[in-house]
């Protein structure tokens, strides 16, 4: 077996060698912030590579194209702790790195792309989903291939609305994430008419995600807290701070789907997604890192092949060209979502559909069908051209 | 009982002309093993019960015992001539259809499903051999190529490819056949009179599309997220040149006198038209649907008329096939076909062109000189790939 295969790669190698004789190394950092939150589900706990294996994923794939046309990539990764200067680090990372994409919080991104300004260094934002980002504190050198909480809740908004589940009980956890989910999901139940009829909160009294006694508690608590709502068709939640939200599904009080962050959820990515030839990716991601795809994997995944995708169509290195590149008008990419992923030229962000999936499936994608748009129906999910606060510099 | 009562459905409605609903007993879960000869022979009693309830053979219509159209293609082409009164195109056709894990076989005379034949899993590229005596179909899921016998019309034997085959192409004597495995970035090559694997040649990520020059000395693979066309000298087995095309390149055809290489991109929406003997792209087509976005309009399958002087592109989701003049490369017209139009392919006469439509389960009839679609034929879950006896 082993025999058949050397042969032919070996021949291909020297043909490839004599193709491009001297590949182009193309240096792309990975900046992160290290250990993991607790999640209330143990299936959904992150892995410590999350991220950074799409990113692997998409160097190999990069890899492979490169060796047709002379291009090599490379991924150097840093994870900073608690306490850390992220503008040290992403300095160091972008002394031997044209390119860093980073999971960072959205005022460390900031910091870093301010500091980074007068190099040159192209950022990729694959973590932070905050609006703002995008808007009044958008940056002429980050690229978003993440998507905006805004973008996740319209997504969640023309589903539920065009399943006719249009009114809304909202119950909102105590932190700032969460809030600022509750305002993306107000501001979609407004934008495509959906009631919500009662906002609840969620206080967050501390205490452990996981215990001994287990789920006796809970099993009382939560149709206690969901009792005597107003007449609503679907729970929506917002709890990015992993607090409540999971507890949620056959325990309301009247019998009502979830949604939000838990139940049915708005992701950019999900390791059931199989449509458009994704099941190939899916494999591939799964050979190289033993362990399924997240929607971060797929996020720095993107961003790396942005970076490819750029670097073969100007058959060049250059980080000045390769930028130019992306933020022109031909550039797109295909991520397996079924169309063409291209960007918002007003504020950097990458169009994609938005899966929504049920942790086991995906359930459907959206911009669901009727919902249209002049320019692209991808434009239908999150602050479209007229409404953005964005003035690149 | 429950798959009686639905062949009896089936067998009752082909007899009034409306096509078949999906069986409930066809699809997902029928693996490899139950595939064997007393299920073979199980089938074939089911079609003869079927024969029972239809009508009888109109004018022009040749059948054997069992009801089957006679695979005789010649037989049908004389008793056609004899009786000059009636239609000269019966041709049978093969359509994988990815879902149901099924091949339906359709009768091009009454543009009826005559047969439908279990096979692995996810059936996606499928060819007759180029003596007509067998048709492949790669099964991706079960990782291999099998080979339905033309005569007897079940699973005869499989073929050694590498993991995940999708499409696969045979040089013109019929005795090489090469295989994109969309897995693991590789083409395969196999002998297919030995039946046995020859090697393998590392290309892109995702190799897809396949073809093979008219001369047979170069083979075209497109991988998918690499977005290139390689070319391969057949006898080195080495890359030659790689070509840059659109996001997603799927399907690549040759001009039959050579001289283009037209290869369409799925993501980028576009058909890259590359000089074989340069190795560069020399034009492209483009689409334009009025009140269709851009992103809806993906092409993948070609056919290309052997006059070279049409050719026609199917738009997946855009659900429409475009009609293109070579010459000024150009979309002439365009065609409304089923949902998610995939691949197609000609009758040797080249008076039809049939196309297979994803999310409707159909196939499309498309009068080629009039430019009209004049029938649609129901067929199993998500047919994907078609190929039409010799």
């Amino acid at each position: 077996m082993i025999r058949w295969l050397l042969g032919p790669i070996g021949l291909c190698l020297a043909a490839m060698q004599a193709l491009a004789a001297d590949p182009v190394t193309i240096g792309v950092g990975y900046l992160g912030v290290a250990g993991t939150r607790p999640t209330l589900s143990l299936v959904e706990q992150p892995a410590e590579n999350d991220g950074t294996a799409g990113a692997k994923l998409a160097i190999e794939d990069n890899n492979t194209t490169g060796k047709f046309t002379g291009q090599r990539f490379t991924l150097e990764e840093r994870r900073i702790k608690e306490g850390e200067d992220p503008v040290q680090a992403a300095t160091a990372l972008a002394e031997r790195n044209g390119f860093i994409v980073a999971d960072l919080p959205a005022d460390a991104l900031l910091k870093v792309a301010d500091a980074l300004r007068d190099r040159g260094t192209l950022l990729f934002n694959a973590g932070a989903i905050d609006d703002r980002l995008r808007e009044a504190d958008c940056r002429a050198n980050i690229i978003h291939a993440a998507p905006t909480r805004s973008m996740l809740a319209d997504a969640l908004g023309q589903y539920l609305v065009w399943k006719k589940w249009s009114r809304w009980l909202l119950v909102v956890g105590s932190h700032d994430g969460d809030k600022l989910y509750a305002d993306a999901l107000r501001r979609a139940a407004t934008r495509f008419g959906a009631k919500i009829v009662q906002e609840r909160t969620f206080e967050d009294t501390g205490g452990a995600r996981r215990t001994d006694s287990g789920v006796t508690l809970i099993q009382r608590q939560m149709p206690v807290f969901t009792q005597a709502a107003p007449a609503y068709d679907v729970l929506v939640a917002a709890d990015e701070s992993e607090v409540f939200a999971a507890y949620l599904p056959y325990r309301t009080w009247d019998p009502r789907p979830v949604a939000g962050s838990a139940g049915l959820m708005p992701r950019s990515w999900d390791a059931a997604q199989d449509q458009w030839g994704a099941t190939q990716m899916q494999n591939r991601f799964m050979k190289l890192n033993a362990r399924r795809m997240t929607a971060l994997d797929m996020q720095a995944w993107t961003a790396v092949r942005m970076i490819g995708e750029a670097a073969s169509r100007t058959n060049s290195g250059d980080v000045r060209k390769i930028t130019d590149f992306i933020k022109g008008p031909n550039f797109e990419v295909a991520a397996f979502k079924g169309t063409r992923l291209t960007l918002r030229d007003w504020n950097l962000q990458l169009r994609q559909p938005i899966l929504l999936v049920d942790g086991r499936m995906v359930v459907s994608v959206s911009p669901q069908e009727g919902f249209l748009h002049q320019v692209s129906e991808l434009d239908t999910l999150g602050y479209d051209r007229p409404e953005s606060k964005c003035r690149l510099k | 009982m429950q798959a009686e009562m639905s062949d009896v459905m089936r067998c009752s409605r082909r007899g009034d002309g409306v096509p078949p609903p999906p069986l409930s007993g066809e699809g997902w879960g029928e693996g490899v093993s139950t595939r064997e000869s007393p299920q073979e022979e199980k089938t074939l009693s089911r079609i003869a019960s079927c024969d029972a309830m239809r009508p009888p053979p109109q004018a022009g219509e040749v059948r054997t015992a069992r009801g089957q159209i006679l695979p005789l293609l010649r037989a049908t082409v004389l008793v056609a001539i004899a009786l000059a009164a009636m239609p000269a195109h019966a041709f049978i056709a093969y359509v994988s259809n990815e879902k149901s894990n099924t091949v339906s076989v359709i009768d091009t005379d009454s543009w009826t499903v005559t047969k439908t034949i279990k096979v692995g899993q996810r059936p996606r590229g499928i060819e007759f051999t180029r003596d007509g005596k067998f048709v492949m179909v790669a099964v991706g899921d079960d990782d291999t190529i099998q080979m339905i016998d033309a005569r007897t019309q079940g699973v005869v034997d499989t073929l050694p490819s590498g993991p995940d085959p999708e499409l696969f192409t045979q040089d013109a004597a019929g005795k090489t056949l090469y295989v994109a495995n969309e897995n693991d970035n590789t083409v395969t090559v196999i002998d297919l009179e030995k039946r046995a694997r020859l090697g393998d040649i590392q290309v892109g990520v995702e190799p897809e599309g396949m073809t093979i020059s008219p001369d047979g000395k170069t083979l075209i693979n497109t991988s998918e997220t690499t977005n290139m066309a390689h070319f391969i000298d057949t006898g080195s087995r080495q890359i030659v040149a790689n070509v840059l095309v659109d996001p997603r390149p799927r399907f690549a055809e040759f001009k039959h006198d050579a001289s283009e290489l037209w290869v369409s991109s799925e993501i980028g929406g576009s058909v890259s038209i590359i000089d074989p003997g340069k190795h560069e792209v020399i034009g492209k087509v483009t689409f334009e649907i009025p009140g269709l976005r851009k992103e809806a309009i993906q092409p993948v399958g070609i056919g290309m008329t052997k006059d070279d002087k049409t050719a026609f592109v199917a738009l997946g989701p855009a659900n429409r096939v475009a009609v293109v003049d070579t010459a000024t490369r150009k979309v002439t017209k365009y065609l409304l076909v089923g949902q998610r139009v995939w691949h197609m392919a000609f009758t040797p006469d080249e008076k039809y062109l049939l196309t297979t439509n994803g999310v409707s389960n159909d196939v499309s009839v498309i009068d080629v000189a009039a430019q009209k679609v004049i029938k649609t034929i129901q067929v199993g879950e998500l047919p994907w790939g078609i190929t039409i006896a010799p």
